[in-house]
């Protein structure tokens, strides 16, 4: 058995050149294995990450400076709804259910996700449903003519998307790339699910899981609860748009906030969809790195469950400035309050596990951690916004702007950049390259915070969202020149973690089976695993089945 | 290097803990994310009720004494599906494909009465989804459950005919009863909907 850890890389690769490239290209597109379907969707959520990255530089370049011309408004209002509508719909979801495709049936000693031709399906369903909506920028007419993207904005608010003020047909691409790409979504939560309570191996009790399995397993539940009202409102925004109904037609006594209730129920717990994830990739990372078992694991399972119910009842902070009146508004933010205690929970556990232990900085513990001190400022400026009298000041500004990103971008996006660090030898049995790991980390880190941190500011100070350009003499210049001035550095960031992973395929050093010592069950398998992930089914005593194999005098079930 | 699956053979199986069923499980998730669909559908029409600018709406145009009808004929399906069910399981093919034969019927008579129901509508009272906000919300809300149970009665069809061709054995009693479970949703929302559109939306309950 001890032969298995490190000749298998080179025995598939040697194989892999006999075979042809068409040969080899349809064992992908035909495959339902959950390793190669999760690269697959990593990958392709990685190509929409650059795509929506550069919507997102070109915007900061005309917000560069006051009157600046690069774009005109239409196009403007074109890049905001697609860079939003790409980076939640084609970048977080497809990114962090792949990643959880790859990893879950790994961690509870399973053989595959439980229907694998159901999670072909979901991925095609997504990537189709991407281009789809990308489609827009060649097939779809508009107000101003043809070729345009939609341009309602990521929530696509009533009654701004009724045929009357959305022309044309580039607002039905929205609705139907993302239905489609969403009924994708909800194959791969069913699976999710599914594959946590059914498939675990002997002695995977769900107090033994992983807290990634636990976190995938609430995904999955919110997946579930908040796609289906979202499929829902777009039916009836499509017949609305294309068979003359009244929805949201207020002419016809029909109610636009009812689009923004319904957006809003799917739209916040899909938050938790992109954060949940994100929290179980760094309670694997924090212990490993920091040679501990992680701090409170039956709260931390407690906290996940609590925020997968507390958060089917926030939604309408979003909309503190439509006027509900004094007691939804109360509520709300009442609701809102409480589920920031399960978070925090969940951030002093990490810095519980953290403390005292023996930290080792390597690339991914760099994510991680940047990961938990953006996500903190992040959530603190969350509950700034659900006073309600502080949110109708900064409502649809630039300091919302700020906020969501220290949670989206300084939370998910760091912490999938450290998950992909730490499970990339897994994954091709090759190490990244550290030195490089470490300057994308600072740059992107660095760049990250010269851009949003000032938004905070020239938002408090008045600038709108969704506008393509500001008044000069408003104090907004500095602020927003030194936001445009962090997108350089972010963007040679992500530069060199694409190259690093890119390079490593073949210059990496071989990782072996376990490159981080760690406990959990992905690392006893092979470097790439083989096909069928285990020899033999193995068999589990604790939440750390690889501690126990490596410290039998001192197993962990003795503690748990 | 000793970590290998192979050795994790050795950890004491002390694993007392239920798994449930693979097909049932999934089942119930797709239940689940259904009721969320229909439950906006359901919200959308209640919320509504009343708003119309203009008629007809369902005060003025609907008959509950038939709809009672059909819906005694669709929920009366469920307790034939589960006799059928009952009958496969224990071998007995006449009397499944009976049961099943006569679920089909039940179904096929309820979506003939959302067919008349809807005839009458548009060509008596001249309602169309354009034509107001009760159109809009009363034909997607039927029509999405009229949908399902067709969706219900193909799969139950299909495992009808495989029958009849001779491909099914008391061991896929399991499989037909996942299906099952989704003709019991089907009818479970039927209640919702009948409740929401023909009490509510007519002004019996209100």
């Amino acid at each position: 058995m001890s032969t298995l850890s490190t000749t298998p890389v080179r025995v598939e690769e040697g194989a892999a050149r006999a075979v042809p490239l068409a040969t080899r290209l349809h064992a992908w597109a035909a495959t339902v294995d959950h390793k190669r379907l999760g690269i697959m969707y990593v990958l392709a959520g990685l190509v929409f990450f650059v795509i929506g990255g550069i919507e997102a530089s070109i915007m900061r370049a005309q917000l560069a400076r006051p009157g600046n011309d690069l774009v005109s408004p239409e196009v403007f209002n074109q890049l905001f709804t697609m860079h939003g509508t790409t980076m939640v719909f084609l970048v977080g979801m497809p990114i962090l259910l792949g990643m959880g495709n790859y990893l879950i049936p790994l961690m509870i000693g399973a053989r595959d996700m439980a229907f694998p031709r159901l999670n072909a399906f979901g991925f095609w369903l997504f990537l189709f449903g991407g281009l789809l909506l990308y489609f827009s920028y060649i097939g779809a007419q508009g107000l101003y003519g043809t070729a345009v993207a939609p341009d309602v904005g990521w929530f696509a608010y009533a009654p701004l998307t009724d045929r009357t003020f959305s022309r044309g047909n580039s607002t039905d691409y929205w609705i139907l790339g993302i239905m489609v790409s969403g009924f994708g979504s909800i194959a791969t939560g069913l699976n999710l699910v599914v594959t946590t309570l059914c498939m675990r191996c002997k002695g995977m009790t769900l107090m033994r899981m992983p807290l990634m399995a636990w976190m995938m397993l609430i995904v999955g539940v919110l997946v579930l609860t908040a796609l289906g009202p979202l499929t829902a409102a777009q039916v009836m925004l499509l017949f609305d748009r294309n068979l003359g109904a009244h929805f949201f037609d207020p002419q016809e006594g029909g109610s636009a906030i009812l689009w923004q209730h319904f957006f809003w129920f799917f739209g916040h717990p899909e938050v938790y969809i992109l954060i949940l994830p994100a929290f179980g990739f760094v309670s694997e990372i924090v212990p490993t790195f920091s040679r501990k078992v992680i701090f409170g694991y039956p709260l931390m399972v407690a906290a996940t469950v609590a925020i997968g119910f507390i958060s089917l009842s926030v939604w309408a902070h979003h909309m503190f400035a439509v006027g509900m009146g004094p007691a939804l508004n109360a509520f709300f933010s009442a609701m809102t309050f409480m589920i920031a205690v399960p978070t925090g929970i969940k951030i002093f556990n990490w810095i519980g596990t953290m403390w005292g232990g023996r930290i080792r900085f390597a690339s991914p513990m760099l994510f991680a951690t940047g990961f938990v001190a953006m996500f903190v400022i992040g959530g603190l400026t969350g509950i700034m916004l659900a006073m309600v009298p502080f949110d109708w000041q900064v409502s649809d500004s630039y300091f919302v702007v700020g906020h969501f990103h220290y949670v989206l971008f300084g939370g998910t996006v760091f912490a999938i950049f450290g998950a992909i660090h730490y499970w990339y030898p897994k994954a091709f049995g090759r190490m990244l390259n550290e030195t490089i790991a470490k300057w994308s980390f600072w740059l992107l880190f660095a760049g990250f915070n010269l851009t949003f941190f000032p938004m905070h500011i020239s938002g408090l100070l008045g600038m709108p969202r969704r506008i393509y350009t500001f008044q000069p003499d408003r104090g907004l210049e500095l602020w927003n020149l030194l936001s445009s001035s962090g997108v350089p550095l972010q963007a040679i960031g992500v530069t060199l973690i694409v190259w690093n992973l890119v390079r490593s395929l073949r210059k990496g050093a071989i990782a072996g089976n376990d490159p981080w010592d760690a406990w959990t069950l992905e690392w006893a398998t092979t470097s790439p695993p083989p096909e069928h992930n285990f020899d033999t089914a193995p068999t589990v005593g604790s939440r750390r089945p690889l501690w126990d194999l490596k410290h039998p005098e001192d197993p962990d079930g003795r503690y748990e | 290097m000793a970590a290998t699956s192979d050795a994790l053979q050795a950890a004491p199986a002390d694993d007392a803990e239920w798994r449930p069923a693979r097909g049932k499980t999934g089942m119930a998730c797709l239940i689940a994310m259904e009721s969320f669909f229909f439950g906006t559908f359901i919200v959308a029409f209640l919320y509504y009720v009343g708003k119309d600018v203009k008629g007809p709406t369902g005060k003025d145009c609907l008959e509950v004494g038939p709809v009672i009808v059909w819906s005694i004929c669709l929920l009366s399906s469920s307790v034939t599906v589960v006799a059928a069910v009952k009958a496969l399981a224990r071998g007995a093919k006449a009397a499944f494909e009976f049961w099943l034969g006569l679920t089909l019927l039940l179904g096929g008579a309820f979506i003939y009465g959302t067919a008349a129901e809807w005839r009458g509508l548009m060509l008596d009272h001249d309602l169309f989804i354009s034509t107001n906000l009760f159109g809009s919300t009363y034909y997607s809300l039927v029509g999405f459950h009229a949908f399902h149970v067709v969706l219900g009665l193909s799969a139950l069809g299909l495992i009808w005919t495989l029958s009849k061709l001779g491909h099914l054995k008391p061991a896929d009693a399991e499989k037909v009863e996942i299906v099952s479970w989704y003709w019991h949703f089907v009818d479970v929302v039927w209640i919702f909907v009948f409740t929401s559109v023909y009490l509510v939306g007519t002004g019996v309950l209100s």
